[in-house]
C-alpha cells in the first residue's frame, strides 16, 4: 500500500520528528518504497503459525519485587541538558 | 614483525606470560598506530590515560601470576557500549556529550579480566547501516584498497570502526555488535574474524539498544582462536539483562581441537542468489571442499523461508528501534534543540529529534512507527513475527536432521566505494544483510572467517552458522576452515 503525504505527516507526528511540509512528499515516496518491499510477506502462508515473541524458548527470569538500589539523583541528572533543584527541567506543560 | 600492535591476542598473551613483552609496551605501540592512522577515522575517542593506567595494572597482575587470558590486551570498544565517564554516543548527534555514569556488563567483564581500553570506535549511527556512512563522526575508511583504484572503500557496518581498527592493527581486537550482520559483514570486508553469539549468550545491559530481540555483542579479532578467547571473556549470565542466559560459559579455546571428522555441514540451496558473483560462488565451493577434506560430511539443506528474511527484518528491527529510540527526547541526556519562547514540550521533542537523528535513523523510526500504528499492526508487525517463527523452524529442522553447521558466503560482494549507496534506494543497502539477517532472526551463533581475495585484491568472507549455545563447536569448525584457507593477507599500508 502506498503511503501518501498525509500519512507520512501523521507518522512523523507520531514519531515526534519535525519534518518540513516541503519534504513530506519525498518522505512519502521513500516510505512507500520500503513498505512495498515488505509486501512480499503477503505471499507467505502463516495459517496457524504463532507469532514469535522470544527467540529462545526459556521463560523470562523472575525476582522478588524489592528495592535494592536508589538514591542516585545526582548521577541520574548528570547528563541532563537542563535540570533544576533536583529535577529534569522542560518547557511549561500545564498552563 | 613491523609493529607490536600486529600481534594477535593469543600471541600477546604468550609473550606476556613469558615476560618477553609488557602490556605497557603493547599498549604504547597501539596508541602510536592509532595516532598515525587518524585518516581512517576508526576511533571516535582515544583514551590514552585510561589505557596506560590499565596496562600498568595488568603488568602488576601478570607479575603476580594472576593473569586471565585477556589480561594486558589492548582493545577498542564500539561506541555503542556505555563506558563510565567516557563519551558514548552511538555515533549519533542526539547523544552529544553523553558520558555514562555506569559501565556496560560486557566492558566490565573485559576490564575485570584485565583488558586495556584504547578508546571508542566509530560505527553507523545507532548501528543502523551497512557502510559506516551514517555516523555523526563521518565515514570510516577501509584500510584495504582495491588493486585497481585508490577510491576509498567502506569497511562495512555497523561495526566499521571496529573492523578497520583490527584490520589496520590499531588494536589487538575490538568489541562489535550485530543486529542483522553488523559484526560479520564488516569482518568479511576487512579480512578479519567476527562472531555473533547465540542470542542471550552476552549481556545487553549498558549496550545502547537498537532492536532488542536481535541485538547481540561479540568480538572482532585477527584469528578464530582470538575470537574464542575474547568471547569467553565477554559472555556471562547477567541479572541486569532478563534475556541473558544462565547456561554456563564453556572454555571456548579448549573447544579448538581441529577435529571435525564426521560433522555434518549443510549448504543451503536458497543462498545461491541470482547475480551472485562467480568468485563468491567459487570460494563457497572451495570452503565446502576443504571441510570435506578435513573429514566433514557436506550435505545440501533447504531453508525455504530465506527469501522472507529481509522483509521480516525490515519490519521488526525498525519497530523495535522506534520504541527503543523514543527515550531520546532532549530531557534526560544528549542534545536538546534550541527552542523559541513559546515552544511547548511537544515542539521540544520534535525539534530535538529532527536535529539529533540522522536521515537513516529517522527513516527507520518512522517505518517502525508506521508498522506499529493502529490499523497496520496486524498486517505488518504481527505478520512479520509469524514469518520469523517459520524462519527459525527452517533452521530447527535442519539441525534436527543432524546438521552441525551451515556454510554460506558472508556477503554478496566485497567492500564497495564510500558514497556508492547514496544514489541508490535504501533497499539496495539493506540487501547487504541478505546472508546474515536470518541468523539474528533465528537467534543463532554465526561467524565470518576471512576466506580469500577477489580479482580486485579485496577480502571476502565465509560464514558458518551453528546450533544455539554451541559456539564451541562452531568456533572449532571455523578454526578448521581458517587453517585450511590459510588466509594471511594484510592491507598494504597507504595511510
Amino acid at each position: 500500500m502506498a503511503i501518501d503525504k498525509d500519512t507520512a505527516g501523521r507518522v512523523a507526528r507520531l514519531a515526534r520528528i519535525s519534518i518540513p511540509e516541503t519534504e513530506l512528499e519525498s518522505l512519502a515516496l521513500e516510505l512507500s518504497d520500503i513498505v512495498g518491499f515488505m509486501e512480499q510477506l503477503n505471499e507467505c502462508d502463516v495459517t496457524n503459525i504463532e507469532p514469535m515473541t522470544s527467540v529462545t524458548p526459556t521463560l523470562l527470569k523472575q525476582r522478588m519485587d524489592l528495592i535494592d538500589d536508589g538514591d542516585q539523583q545526582k548521577m541520574i541528572l548528570s547528563n541532563a541538558p537542563d535540570s533544576r533543584e533536583g529535577f529534569f527541567a522542560v518547557p511549561k506543560v500545564v498552563e | 614483525m613491523e609493529s607490536i600492535s600486529q600481534l594477535t591476542i593469543s600471541e600477546a598473551r604468550d609473550k606476556l606470560k613469558k615476560k618477553e613483552l609488557t602490556s605497557l609496551e603493547i599498549t604504547q605501540s597501539c596508541l602510536k598506530s592509532i595516532e598515525t592512522s587518524k585518516i581512517l577515522n576508526a576511533f571516535s575517542v582515544i583514551t590514552p590515560e585510561i589505557a596506560l593506567s590499565q596496562a600498568k595494572n595488568a603488568d602488576k597482575r601478570i607479575a603476580s601470576g594472576d593473569a586471565p587470558a585477556m589480561c594486558g590486551i589492548p582493545i577498542g570498544i564500539k561506541d555503542l557500549f556505555c563506558t563510565k565517564g567516557v563519551q558514548t554516543q552511538a555515533a549519533s548527534h542526539i547523544l552529544d556529550g553523553f558520558k555514562p555514569e555506569y559501565e556496560s556488563t560486557v566492558t566490565q567483564n573485559l576490564w575485570d579480566e584485565g583488558a586495556v581500553m584504547l578508546g571508542k570506535l566509530n560505527m553507523d549511527e545507532f548501528a543502523m547501516g551497512s557502510s559506516n556512512e551514517t555516523s555523526t563522526y563521518g565515514a570510516v575508511i577501509n584500510p584495504w584498497r582495491s588493486s585497481v583504484s585508490e577510491v576509498p572503500l567502506t569497511p562495512g557496518g555497523s561495526s566499521g570502526g571496529s573492523a578497520a581498527a583490527v584490520a589496520a592493527d590499531l588494536c589487538l581486537a575490538a568489541t562489535g555488535t550485530d543486529t542483522g550482520g553488523s559484526i560479520r559483514q564488516p569482518a568479511a570486508f576487512t579480512g578479519t574474524v567476527g562472531i555473533k553469539p547465540t542470542y542471550g549468550r552476552v549481556s545487553r545491559w549498558g549496550v545502547v539498544a537498537f532492536a532488542s530481540s536481535l541485538d547481540q555483542a561479540g568480538p572482532m579479532t585477527k584469528s578464530v582462536r582470538d575470537a574464542s578467547i575474547m568471547l569467553e571473556a565477554m559472555a556471562s549470565h547477567d541479572r541486569k539483562d532478563s534475556t541473558s542466559s544462565n547456561f554456563p560459559v564453556p572454555n571456548f579455546e579448549a573447544a579448538l581441537t581441529g577435529d571435525i571428522k564426521g560433522k555434518k555441514i549443510g549448504i543451503p540451496n536458497e543462498y545461491r542468489m541470482d547475480g551472485m558473483s562467480e568468485e563468491i560462488e567459487k570460494l563457497w565451493s572451495i570452503g565446502a571442499e576443504m571441510l570435506r577434506d578435513s573429514g566433514a560430511i557436506v550435505v545440501d539443506v533447504n531453508l525455504p523461508h530465506t527469501k522472507y528474511a529481509l522483509p521480516v527484518y525490515y519490519v521488526l528491527a525498525p519497530a523495535e528501534a522506534s520504541s527503543n529510540l523514543a527515550r531520546y527526547d532532549g530531557v534526560r541526556y544528549g542534545h536538546r534543540a534550541k527552542l523559541k519562547v513559546n515552544d511547548n514540550i511537544d515542539e521540544m521533542y520534535s525539534k530535538t529529534r529532527a536535529e539529533g537523528f540522522g536521515k537513516e535513523v529517522q527513516r527507520r523510526i518512522m517505518i517502525g512507527t508506521y508498522v506499529l500504528s493502529a490499523g497496520f499492526y496486524d498486517a505488518y508487525y504481527r505478520k512479520a513475527q509469524r514469518v520469523r517463527t517459520l524462519i527459525k523452524r527452517d533452521f530447527d529442522k535442519v539441525f534436527d536432521d543432524g546438521v552441525d553447521a551451515i556454510l554460506t558466503p558472508t556477503t554478496p560482494s566485497s567492500a564497495f566505494p564510500l558514497g556508492e549507496m547514496n544514489s541508490k534506494n535504501p533497499i539496495e543497502m539493506y540487501l547487504n544483510d541478505i546472508f546474515t539477517v536470518t541468523v539474528n532472526l533465528a537467534g543463532l551463533p554465526g561467524i565470518s572467517v576471512p576466506a580469500g581475495i577477489d580479482v580486485d585484491g579485496m577480502p571476502l568472507g565465509l560464514q558458518l552458522i551453528g546450533k544455539p549455545w554451541d559456539e564451541g563447536e562452531l568456533l572449532n569448525t571455523a578454526f578448521v576452515l581458517e587453517k585450511a584457507l590459510k588466509f594471511s593477507d594484510k592491507p598494504k599500508k597507504w595511510w
